[in-house]
């Protein structure tokens, strides 16, 4: 059994200790958007927020969160898709398959948090997610874009 | 048949717009279908690929498998331009598999690979869109008594300027649907469209921005199980036993299952669960005949093949053994290109439900009719009692199409607990371990030079593995494998070689590894570009000509190869000296009926390279949305320089070596260089988007680091190399 606080809600979910949060934030909460691709923190699919930091879930096993440490999926990240990292992926159209984008869009939602302002090299260096399709060029530029309010109305 | 209900329950699982209430007009392919087919017997439609519902809302149906490279919204956009709707209010569906048998196959092929999407069905889609349009005007004709040649369809609405009278396609569209289509429908001029063409945004984007976009992995359905699996790691390997005892009391676990003869999989209540006693299972393997193979034995295998006899031509002209043995100094030399993993990010995976008698699969497909002809093989069941519902995929690139073992295995899983839907999902390492891998092949290149430097002869000589003759043997033609010489032959439609030499041979001694082969992204084009391209540039480098003016006097036979080469070398300023430390290589090629090229400019500092930017121009004669074209020429370059940079599956003990992203590296954020792309349709033909370019990457930047360094990288992929 543990209690985690995820999107806001507490609740308790009936769950081996060792599963990787993740799993837990998939089978037994039901959220769906954060994603598996590797399960060893190799690729970012699945990260989501602890307390405003971007975290890959697949290796945290639910045991290592505690109740009041606030867990945010990208299904919690705004109400309404209005976060102004999804603003921005809307506005260039990012993404293509779509299935890393959950993870992408955390993490560049968490480097903004921490840097409002990141250069090149900040992004390269924080946003090491993997996009098959790749969406690359296009997440830097709505991470700037982003991080200048949205400046940009234009899509595509 | 009740093509209503069937999707509306589709509709309902997956959250796609369902059909309720609406009615559909179209058409079949090639030809116009009789009005008020069977279907209609039982629902309000005509058939396929219009529907629109009393709101106005046009619902327009999608063949082909939506996979990231935006055919959706492309296919969209071509039925939308003939209809002459209101953008604004267009929805899309998937039409099932079995629907599409039952109704003679009225959507035409669902396969979605080949970079055909687009360039194969865009004449029937634009005519089923045309088609409804005149419905349309002459329901509304009918009811007012006006001749259909005097009423316009616009944004819409049909109106009648002369009694000034107008309504919307809504209010029209039952009565549109007991119309009989015309025989013949006029296809607007490209030139005049105002919806194809248009860098329009896509139709599936919002939902891809906050989680409710449903991939395969995320389906639920009620009273669903979750399976993992575990294949025997060695080609040609299966399972000699298994210990279901070991884990039966492990939480959750349902059951412990043999699948075929390959695989063993834990049936849990969650994925979590199974996956976990899937690890703790204790599996004997019989290994199988292939323990001795290894990269070393597959190199040495194809490098036999580089000297051998047997060969089948791709291309020949004048005398090219003569000739080069007449040259005093020929340049020579080898290329070698490994196997790749498809590496889609979410894993394969399908769900199964058998009943008696009925078996029902969801799934991320490529190839919805292959999926269910899988799906029908594994439970033993007639394909008319079966079903496969198209999910969203999470990736393509190849491997969810003509490989339907993960439906298969689903199945089979599914027919072993009854009445039970089951959710197959593969881990990452699974996925490495049981790829459809690019090939592996070597290339060997010769050619020679008069005294003024021209190329007079050039053989190449291409040893390896063909994919059709592991996966598709029917497509072989007298044993030999066409697709090999992508890019490479002197006529046809899909890739020809944009050179002329008076003496030319291009052969293929095929040396098949015991390695399941697949059609990656790019398919042989990938290596073909690079092995040409890269020689392009040695014999410009040997015979002292600049690379782009000696590959410009081979080129005056094929003007469309040489604009895109003339453009991205425009682009990069090739006449100016690149900036201190910069340097740039060129590479071009055609295939899926496109001409591409690129430039590209690197530095290598301390061994260190960086891409700073790539230029790529594609002509692939016509487009139907810019945005989308640029979209996967970035794409394609990511998935290239992949395997340029990182991408190898190697073989040991007759098993893959990789298994995860962590040895499996592929390129991120930081690799990226800049890309500017160049779309040039030059017209008269149709050509693919979402793989030729990728294939002008890795040359580009190869020869770009010869010009860097004056090292020669022949063999990929790059990280293997010391560039300093
Ligand atoms: S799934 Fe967690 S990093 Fe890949
Ligand atoms: S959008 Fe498909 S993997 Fe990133």
């Amino acid at each position: 059994m543990a209690r985690l606080t995820i999107n806001g809600t507490s609740r308790d979910v009936e769950v081996d200790p060792d599963t990787p949060l993740l799993w837990v934030i998939r089978e037994q909460i039901g959220l769906t958007g954060t994603k598996y691709g590797c399960g060893v923190a190799a690729c970012g699919a699945c990260t989501v927020h602890i307390d405003g930091v971007a975290t890959r879930s697949c290796v945290l096993p639910v045991s290592a969160v505690e109740p009041d440490q606030q867990i945010t999926t990208i299904e919690g990240l705004s109400p309404d898709s209005s976060h102004p990292v999804q603003q921005a992926w809307l506005a260039l159209d990012v993404p293509q398959c779509g299935y890393c984008q959950a993870g992408m869009i955390m993490a560049a939602a968490s480097l903004l948090m921490q840097n409002p302002n990141p250069a090149d090299e900040d992004i390269n260096a924080e946003i090491t997610n993997i996009c098959r399709c790749g969406t690359y060029n296009r997440v830097r530029a709505a991470i700037k874009l982003a991080a200048n309010g949205g400046e940009a109305t234009q899509r595509g | 048949m009740n093509a209503i209900i069937s999707i509306s329950r589709r509709s309902f699982i997956i959250g796609v717009a369902s059909t309720a209430g609406g009615l559909s007009l179209g058409f079949n392919v090639p030809f116009i279908e009789p009005a008020l087919a069977e279907g209609a017997v039982s629902a309000p439609e005509i058939n396929a690929w219009v529907v629109i519902r009393p709101d106005d809302t046009v619902v327009i149906r999608i063949a082909r498998s939506e996979m990231g490279q935006g055919t959706l919204t492309g296919l969209a956009q071509l039925v939308a331009e003939e209809l002459n709707c209101d953008w604004s209010k267009v929805t899309t569906e998937y039409p099932s598999p079995a629907e599409n048998l039952a109704r003679d196959r009225v959507w035409g092929n669902f396969s979605t690979g080949g970079s055909r999407g687009i360039r194969e069905s865009h004449e029937y889609v634009r005519l089923g869109g045309a088609t409804a349009r005149e419905m349309l005007i002459a329901a509304a004709a009918a009811e007012w008594g006006v001749p259909a040649s005097e009423c316009i369809a616009r944004m819409g609405m049909v109106t009648h300027a002369a009694s000034d009278r107008a309504t919307f396609y809504g209010q029209l569209a039952a009565a549109a649907a007991r119309m009989t289509p015309p025989a013949n429908v006029t296809l607007k001029d490209p030139k005049d469209w105002t919806i194809a063409g248009k860098p329009l945004p896509r139709l599936d984007t919002a939902d891809k921005l906050n989680g409710s976009q449903v991939y395969g992995v995320d389906l639920k359905l009620p009273n669903m199980l979750n399976a993992a699996i575990r294949a025997c790691p060695y080609f040609g390997g299966k399972v000699e036993s298994f210990d279901a005892a070991a884990v039966a009391e492990m939480p959750g676990v349902r059951t412990v299952v043999q699948v075929d003869e390959t695989a063993v999989a834990v049936v849990a209540d969650t994925w979590w669960r199974a996956k976990t006693a899937l690890d703790a299972l204790p599996v004997v393997w019989d290994e199988g005949p292939n323990r001795q193979v290894s990269s070393a034995s597959i190199a040495a295998m194809l490098e036999e093949g580089l000297g051998a006899n047997d060969a089948f031509i791709g291309a020949e002209q004048g005398d090219a053994g003569a000739a080069v043995s007449a040259a005093g100094r020929p340049v020579t030399a080898t290329y070698a290109f490994p196997y790749q993993n498809h590496a889609t990010m979410e894993p394969m995976n399908a769900t199964a439900l058998y009943t008696p008698g009925r078996c029902e699969v969801w799934v991320p497909t490529q190839n919805g009719e292959a999926s269910l002809a899988a799906a029908a093989e594994a439970a033993g069941l007639p394909v008319q009692q079966c079903e496969v519902h198209k999910i969203h995929l999470g990736g393509g690139f190849g491997r969810r199409g003509n490989f339907q073992d993960y439906v298969r295995q689903a199945v089979s899983i599914a027919k072993q607990v009854p009445g039970a839907p089951v959710k197959l999902i593969w881990s990452r390492e699974e996925d490495m371990l049981h790829g459809a891998y690019h090939p592996t092949t070597r290339c060997r290149l010769t050619g020679a030079l008069d005294a003024d430097g021209n190329l007079t002869a050039l053989h190449m000589r291409i040893s390896g593995q063909s994919i059709l003759a592991a996966v598709r043997p029917e497509g072989m033609q007298g044993g030999m494998d066409p697709i090999v010489f992508q890019g490479l032959v002197l006529a046809g439609t899909e890739g020809t070689l944009g050179y002329t030499v008076d003496n030319l041979l291009v052969d293929h001694a095929m040396r098949n590894p015991p390695i399941p082969p697949g059609f990656w992204r790019g398919v042989n084009l990938n290596q073909n570009a690079v092995y040409m391209e890269c020689f392009m540039d040695e014999l410009a480098h040997a015979a002292g000509v600049d690379p782009l003016a000696f590959r410009r006097k081979l080129m005056a036979n094929n003007p469309k190869h040489l604009a895109v080469l003339e453009a991205v070398a425009e682009r990069i300023g090739w006449d100016t000296p690149p900036a201190a430390g910069i340097h740039r290589g060129l590479a071009q090629i055609m295939g899926f009926g496109s001409y591409v090229a690129a430039a590209a400019e690197v530095s290598v500092t301390d061994g260190q390279l960086k891409i700073h930017r790539i230029i790529a121009a594609t002509d692939p004669g016509h487009v139907v949305n810019p945005a989308q074209v640029e979209r996967q020429v970035e794409g394609s370059f990511v998935y290239g320089l992949s395997a340029c940079l990182y991408g190898e599956c190697t073989v040991n003990g007759g098993r893959m070596e990789q298994e995860n992203f962590d040895s499996y590296e592929v390129v991120r954020m930081a690799d990226m260089p800049a890309v500017e792309t160049i779309t040039m349709p030059s017209g008269g033909f149709w050509g693919g988007v979402g793989e030729p370019t990728i294939a002008v990457a890795a040359p580009a930047v190869l020869n770009a680091i010869f010009a860097a360094t004056g090292k020669r990288i022949r063999t990929l992929p790059l990280k293997n190399h010391d560039l300093a």
